[in-house]
């Protein structure tokens, strides 16, 4: 058995709302809002992918009441870190005092959180308490090219994080599934030199069908319905489209959880910083998340 | 089977179809990228198919022509 026994969370200052977006975009505060639910969002200026990785990290482990010592691992995703090799993880696993704890970076975005939090629920018992963090640093994706209104005006900055253990806890993880289709492979990319490249038509049809249909999966192998989950909590990609997903699997809009209305898309770490925010009651609740690659994936576990 | 298509997407758009045949959906204005998801929904449910996901390419789904062309390939 697994369980997640916190979340944890880090956002910038600095509050980045869409008046100032449609300042340097040719579109308006309102448009923004109504095609992505977004009304502000971080930016984090100087912060590094691993700083945010790092306060998103202490602040898991203080609600977990967890030493950084009695890690066996950690878990780093990011599809916006500032170089190819190494990765947050080492950083992140330094600042902590760490010297011999193993590390792995996922450089999966979007996708990224739900990837390590079901490849940690599979470790935990060679590995002991193992911390997944997912950390993004998007603005910097955003400023390195000229601004595309497509996709400026939905990413943020932050980091989410989750103390996954094997030793009982309050919410005990069920099962999870996870995909990978690079057909699509081409049709949301980042290189090292950027722009950003999103073909969004075939990115919101693509995970409109595999979204719900890896969530019903991942609750048929549970033998749970999903009128029966209490919470969904998903990578914010944009609020239409978690409307979507509820409509595909029938049920009431407010199981969604939604924060992205503060913090906009922080692609792989808005799941995580969305757990944060959540107060867990009674019962299942399915969390999933899909991206580049295209991968995707859903983990549904019982709060008890 | 056009009227039908033309139903369908006369639904999901909610706007008069004054586009020709070969015209984009898309760049018309008349289907966005979550309107998109939902013709494909409900194609498959007027005609009784179900659109594999690599079939899921706005491509084949930008103008009534090719909509047209994908349903005679595929509805029986």
């Amino acid at each position: 058995m697994t369980y997640i026994h916190a979340f944890g969370a880090h956002l910038p200052s600095r509050v980045v709302d869409n008046a100032e977006m449609a300042s340097q975009l040719n579109c308006t505060a309102e448009w923004i809002e109504s095609a992505s639910g977004i009304r502000e969002r971080r930016w984090a200026g100087e912060e590094t992918v691993a700083d945010l990785a790092t306060a998103a990290a202490r602040d898991c482990l203080s609600r977990a009441g967890v030493e950084a010592s009695q890690l066996g691992m950690i878990i780093v995703s990011s599809g916006s870190a500032e170089r190819r090799f190494p990765g947050p993880a080492s950083t992140v696993a330094a600042v902590l005092g760490l010297n011999a704890t193993p590390v792995l970076d996922l450089p999966i975005a979007s996708a990224g959180a739900i990837f390590a939090l079901s490849l940690a629920s599979q470790l935990t018992s060679c590995y002991g308490d193992i911390l997944v963090i997912a950390a993004e640093k998007m603005s910097t994706v955003i400023q390195g090219a000229p601004l595309d209104q497509n996709t400026a005006i939905l990413f943020g900055d932050g980091a989410g994080a989750a103390l996954v253990s094997a030793r009982p806890g309050r919410m005990e993880v069920i099962d999870s599934v996870l995909h990978t289709d690079g057909a699509n492979r081409d049709d949301l990319t980042l290189d090292w030199t950027g722009p950003l490249r999103m073909n969004g038509l075939t990115v919101i049809l693509q995970v409109s069908r595999k979204l719900p249909a890896v969530i019903l999966e991942v609750l048929q192998r549970a033998g749970i319905a999903p009128a029966a989950v209490k919470q969904f909590v998903m990578h914010q990609a944009n609020q239409n489209l978690l409307m979507k997903v509820a409509k595909s699997l029938g049920v009431e809009p407010s199981l969604m959880f939604s924060n992205i209305a503060k913090y906009g898309n922080t692609s792989s770490a808005s799941m995580l910083i969305a757990a944060s925010e959540w107060e867990p009651t009674p019962g299942p609740v399915v969390f999933a998340g899909f991206g580049a690659g295209f991968n995707w994936g859903a983990l549904v576990a019982r709060v008890v | 089977m056009r009227d039908r298509l033309l139903k369908v997407l006369q639904k999901v758009t909610s706007q008069p179809l004054n586009i020709g045949d070969e015209d984009s959906l898309f760049e018309s204005g008349l289907l966005d990228s979550f309107a998109l998801p939902d013709l494909v929904n409900g194609l498959e449910q007027e005609f009784s198919i179900k659109v594999p996901d690599s079939d899921l390419n706005p491509r084949k789904f930008d103008s009534i022509a090719r909509i047209e062309a994908y349903l005679s390939e595929h509805v029986q």
